[in-house]
């Protein structure tokens, strides 16, 4: 792992917002009815901040992925990310600004399997109008660090589950991208390789990325900085910072 | 928790002395429930009189060392083939505490569980710093990997209270609707067909996208 090759614009003390999330709502019509899928929510997230979001199904946590990323806008409210309102943008602006921005990682990889995992990591830079040379060397560099480089010229379907899940995490904050946006990225995975994934996506936060993870899992949860509870939409609770692990355990040993 | 069959354990793999049992099954328990000195006696005392283990011939003015005896190595044995008895549950206050709750009129369960579920994530949270401190488990061996696997089990068992109280929540607002036609709790489901907030503006922002 090595984060001196990381360097996220706009990001690169420690604690500037990456995101902010102000009073932002979103409802959808059905017929005659108004479905409140988020209901004045505020969060920011932070560069080094890992955030995770739980709450049953239909409780909005998908909706708030989406307004993160910039892949739909508020209905009232407002998304801050990177310093862009993305309701101020068309559809093009809020485009670039998730391009340059945002990274998503799901369950299921979402790679390009005819790619390997180089040319899958390279492709949105390339999109975004970066030479096939730069994109290459970003694509390796963000390989180094998850800790992959020897899947650099591997194809989908030559590796396991966990290392898919790597690679998905290096084309999500490839380049300049210092937000990770992960939606049950460890679901497919066994207990073992779903916390070296959750290892990762910790290294890279700690390496000054800010992340949102969407999770059913309070195993994993726990990796996070803070948990915020989403229920019909709203926010029902926040667990903050953790109390110092020395209170735990840590009683009669000497570790 | 049986002290006497770790104890047994391990001085099936060596003969030691009071001091040293204790200090071997803290370091493999990774000091999740230390022993006191006192204890670590008191059990080796047990076990001498229920033929167990035997003393050593003394060597000057080294502490006393005890070995197993062939009914001690068999109880060992036995141990080991033996599964841990769950058959008569230990009493738990939480959920003796949420069955109360369900049960005495006027208490906000919602409440209740929300204020534990905060409670136990922030034990997670802290037990998986732990973990983030220690090494890979891959890369672990000897006692750091059996303490890595005790704080599993601590790990595992508070996501399994999470979960049972995301279901207590879940069962408890499903009846409270089956019986009222109505949330029953404060930050209970909202009906998704509240229509109470004005909605000119909203419809016409969702059409941006």
């Amino acid at each position: 792992m090595n984060p001196t090759t990381f360097r996220p614009v706009n990001t690169k003390v420690h604690g500037t917002p990456v995101l902010r999330i102000n009073a932002a709502s979103r409802y959808y019509r059905d017929g005659d009815a108004e479905i409140r899928a988020l209901d004045e929510i505020n969060l920011t997230v932070h560069a080094g901040e890992f955030v995770a979001v739980m709450g049953p199904s239909g409780s909005g946590k998908s909706t708030l992925l989406s307004l993160a990323g910039a892949l739909d806008t508020p209905t009232r409210g407002e998304v801050v990310l990177a310093g862009a309102n993305i309701s101020a943008l068309n559809a093009t602006g809020r485009a670039a600004v998730r391009r340059r921005h945002a990274g998503f990682v799901f369950q299921d990889y979402n790679l390009v399997p005819a790619l390997t995992a180089a040319e899958n990591i390279a492709l949105p830079l390339e999109l975004d109008g970066m030479s096939v040379r730069q994109a290459r060397r970003a694509a390796r560099a963000a390989l180094i660090d998850v800790d992959a480089v020897e899947l650099t010229d591997r194809f989908p379907d030559q590796m396991s589950g966990g290392q898919r899940q790597r690679v998905a995490i290096a084309r999500a904050l490839v380049g300049e991208r210092s937000l990770l946006l992960a939606d049950e990225p460890t679901g497919a995975l066994d207990t073992n390789t779903g916390e070296t994934i959750m290892r990762v996506l910790r290294a890279r936060i700690d390496a000054g990325a800010a992340g949102i993870l969407v999770t059913h899992d309070a195993r994993h949860a726990a990796w996070a900085d803070r948990t915020v509870f989403l229920r019909d939409g709203r926010v029902t609770d926040e667990t903050g910072t953790a109390a110092a692990p020395d209170d735990l355990l840590l009683r009669g040993t000497a570790r | 928790m049986s002290i006497k069959s770790a104890f047994l354990a391990l001085l099936s793999e060596r003969p030691m002395h009071g001091y040293q049992l204790r200090q071997e099954f803290d370091s493999r328990t990774g000091g999740t429930w230390p022993l006191n000195i006192g204890q670590a006696y008191t059990t080796l005392q047990r076990l001498e009189r229920d033929g167990l283990v035997q003393p050593l011939p003394a060597e000057g003015d080294a502490p006393e060392t005890f070995a197993l005896t062939d009914k001690g190595q068999a109880e060992t044995e036995q141990w080991w083939h033996a599964p841990v008895q769950r058959d008569a549950p230990s009493r738990d206050e939480l959920s003796i505490k949420l069955a109360l709750a369900v049960t005495i009129p006027g208490v906000d369960v919602s409440e209740v569980i929300q204020i534990q579920r905060t409670e136990t994530l922030k034990t997670l949270r802290s037990y998986t710093q732990l973990k983030r401190s220690a090494a890979a488990p891959h890369e672990a061996a000897g006692t750091d990997l059996a303490w890595l696997l005790v704080l599993d089990s601590l790990i595992f068992k508070a996501e399994a209270e999470v979960r049972w109280l995301d279901h207590v929540e879940g069962t408890v607002i499903q009846s409270a609707q089956r019986d009222t036609g109505a949330p029953a709790q404060r930050n209970a489901a909202t009906p998704r067909t509240d229509l109470s907030a004005p909605t000119a503006a909203s419809s016409t922002a969702g059409r941006q996208r």
